[in-house]
């Protein structure tokens, strides 16, 4: 069997606050395959976004070990990091993190900038095709603050894959929009899963991490719970469940 | 990340914020203006300076009483009394390298002439005198040397006296006029020689025989300074040497005593002046570049504001792999950037403001290139140095912290 994409052991995180320890993370051990799609659930605090933060490499583990596609994450310096996240992963955040004042074109094109492989000419058009796969081609040149909160976080999708990532990590990617367009997001999701890429993504709504293949719970830093999803629901049925939408500009 | 990239990322964001990135900028515009302005006004002076150095003849030396002391400073010049006319006659007989030489009594006087009236000197002068300060009369004649015998009342006056006594449009010739109560009479009107290089009026003044101003005019006989040429240029130092020894040799100066006179020539007093204008120069300048400085503070200042502001900014391009110096050359670009198109407005600026002290001020101003030079590697070098800390300072950023930046 091969190794597996992302690959923790014993992994620990403590916060110095003053006097006072946070143990954020306690010892967790979790691999992650090719191909996967994950949800992590659980309580407020509980330590789901430090760990998406580290296996993201923005931040590092207090102890453990961590592989990503077989590379040991934490023996790299911060500018080989810097390359090797934008190689190899795609963020999308609660708050969609997008440039503001910069087209979502532009915002698109940002991690091949700091690709020196890419061209001018290619990065154009991959950019362009990566808003065309979330139904985004004719916003390319609007500012964020000319598109709706789903229209961005589709921007930071299309940003997060304009690079090709071997893996899309998500926290919260639905937290600030309503279950119509969160469920659109989903529905993006499950496409670019089926392409075969890796997903992780943090959810509190439970409904949200039904879409996906697995489940883990975070209780305080350890992991309560890892299983299969057993009756997944599909996104586009959810919608077709909803309410019609009242206006027509959803696109 | 490719450099161009870097730059239009710097220019967006300049453009986005552009009140602020324009007062910004004057800080520099100001500075540099002020630098090659000031640059420009030195140079100017020191050109003026050369010229008239050129215009007085540089055969001219002068012997004035009293001692120099250390430092090229003559103090209590004209309070000794140790020129006579007797240093004159040695001069001329002794001194096989001096051509012409002539006493010098002057005085501060105030002259009449009908209703009008003017205060200027008179200076009392041999025929010599014409020759070295290379003076022509073509209205009228100069006094000849029946009148210096004589003592005869007449006088050639200047262009600016002439003006004020008579309104310059008469003939001056023959009239008379009245100095400190003495009748004289106008026999001749010395051709314009405007400014010397001390900026003194050169047209005001009139001159008239030494022995005229020496027995009407003056208390006691005593010389205020001998006016000397040498036969060129080439020996002038030589002529100074052979002058000074003479003098020594008349006022029986033993060889450990200093002078009780000092010999200057034309260029000497070129070369205190051109360095007292330099001191100016330098000293103006380093003002300017004060403002320089101040300016590239403000460019520090806004940059780290804009640091702090733009901190989620660096936190998404780190998280989606900027490194460290793509961060830290973006933020360099923006302040040099800043500092160079600053320069730039600041040169046009400071080369507006010297045209217009020229044209305005009666300044004589001259931009360099090497002004320009200076005062734009001077820009640059400062949106670097100042630049530099910001631009560390959001490179060193942690992702992680940045993103999580409210
Ligand atoms: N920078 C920090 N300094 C100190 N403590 C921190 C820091 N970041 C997180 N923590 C603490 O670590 C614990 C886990 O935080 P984390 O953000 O991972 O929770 P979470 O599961 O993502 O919660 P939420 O669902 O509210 O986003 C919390 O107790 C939090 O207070
Ligand atoms: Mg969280």
């Amino acid at each position: 069997m091969a190794s597996p994409l992302i690959s923790v052991k014993n992994l620990k995180k403590v916060y110095q606050m003053g006097d006072t320890q946070v143990h954020a993370l306690r010892d967790i051990t979790l691999d992650i395959n090719k191909g996967d799609y994950v949800a992590i659930m659980g309580a407020s605090g509980s330590g789901k976004s430090t760990f998406m933060n580290i296996i993201g490499c923005l931040d590092k583990p207090t102890s453990g070990e961590y592989f990503l596609d077989s590379i040991d994450a934490l023996k790299m310096n911060k500018n080989e990091l810097a390359e090797f996240r934008n190689q190899k992963i795609g963020f999308i955040f609660q708050s969609f993190n997008i440039l503001a004042r910069t087209s979502a074109q532009e915002n698109v094109e940002l991690p091949l900038i700091y690709n020196n492989k890419v061209g001018a000419k290619e990065r154009r058009e991959r950019a362009f095709n990566a808003l065309k796969s979330v139904g985004l081609a004719e916003r390319a040149n609007n500012m964020p603050n000319q598109l709706s909160g789903g229209q961005q976080q589709r921007v930071a999708i299309a940003r997060a894959l304009v690079n090709d990532p071997v893996v899309i990590m998500a926290d919260e990617p639905t937290g600030n929009l309503d279950s119509r367009t969160s469920y659109e997001i989903m529905e993006i999701f499950r496409t670019l899963n089926e392409k075969g890429i890796t997903i992780v993504m943090v959810t509190h709504e439970p409904d949200i991490a039904q879409f996906a293949a697995d489940n883990i719970v975070f209780r305080d830093g350890s992991i309560i719970s890892h299983e299969k999803v057993t009756n997944r629901k599909i996104p586009q049925e959810e919608l077709k469940k909803l309410p019609a939408p009242e206006t027509g500009d959803k696109k | 990340m490719k450099i161009i990239n870097l730059i239009k990322i710097a220019y967006r964001s300049m453009s986005k914020n552009k009140l602020r990135s324009f007062l910004t900028m004057l800080g520099i515009i100001i500075g540099v203006a002020s630098v090659i302005a000031m640059l420009a006004i030195g140079e100017g002076s020191k050109r003026n300076i050369q010229s008239s150095v050129a215009s007085l003849g540089i055969n001219t030396i002068m012997i004035m009483p009293g001692a120099i002391t250390s430092g090229g400073v003559r103090l209590q010049a004209g309070t000794s009394n140790s020129l006579k006319i007797e240093d004159v006659d040695a001069i001329q007989t002794r001194c096989d390298l001096v051509q012409y030489v002539s006493p010098v009594v002057n005085k501060g006087v105030q002259v009449v002439a009908g209703n009008q009236n003017w205060s200027t000197a008179v200076y009392g002068v041999n025929l010599d005198y014409f020759d070295i300060r290379d003076m022509k009369v073509s209205v009228g004649e100069k006094f000849t040397e029946i009148d210096e015998r004589t003592a005869a009342k007449v006088c050639v006056i200047g262009y600016t006296v002439d003006s004020n006594l008579f309104g310059g449009g008469v003939n001056p010739v023959g009239m008379t006029i009245r100095i400190n109560s003495i009748p004289m009479r106008v026999i001749g009107m010395y051709d314009r020689k405007g400014q010397n290089a001390f900026g003194m009026d050169q047209d005001d003044g009139i001159i008239a025989p030494f022995s005229t101003v020496q027995k009407r005019m003056m208390s006691n006989n005593n010389l205020n300074s001998i006016y000397v040429s040498s036969k060129s240029d080439l020996v002038m130092n030589d002529a100074v040497d052979e002058i000074s020894k003479l003098m020594r040799q008349r006022h029986k100066l033993a060889p450990s005593d200093d002078d009780d006179f000092t010999v200057r020539t034309q260029q000497d007093l070129a070369n205190i002046f051109g360095a007292v204008s330099k001191i100016m120069t330098i000293l103006l300048a380093s003002i300017a570049s004060i403002s320089l400085i101040v300016g590239g503070i403000g460019i520090m200042n806004i940059m780290l504001v804009s640091v702090t502001e733009r901190t989620r900014e660096i936190g998404i391009r780190m998280a989606i792999g900027a490194k460290s110096r793509d961060v830290l050359i973006q933020f360099m670009i923006e302040s040099i950037f800043i500092s160079f198109i600053g320069g730039f407005i600041g040169i046009l600026l400071g080369i507006g403001v010297s045209i217009i002290v020229s044209k305005f001020g009666g300044w004589p101003v001259t931009v360099t290139p090497t002004s320009i030079v200076i005062a734009f590697s001077f820009s640059a070098i400062i949106g670097i140095f100042f630049g530099w800390y910001p631009a560390r300072k959001a490179a060193n950023l942690n992702p992680i912290d940045a993103l999580r930046y409210e």
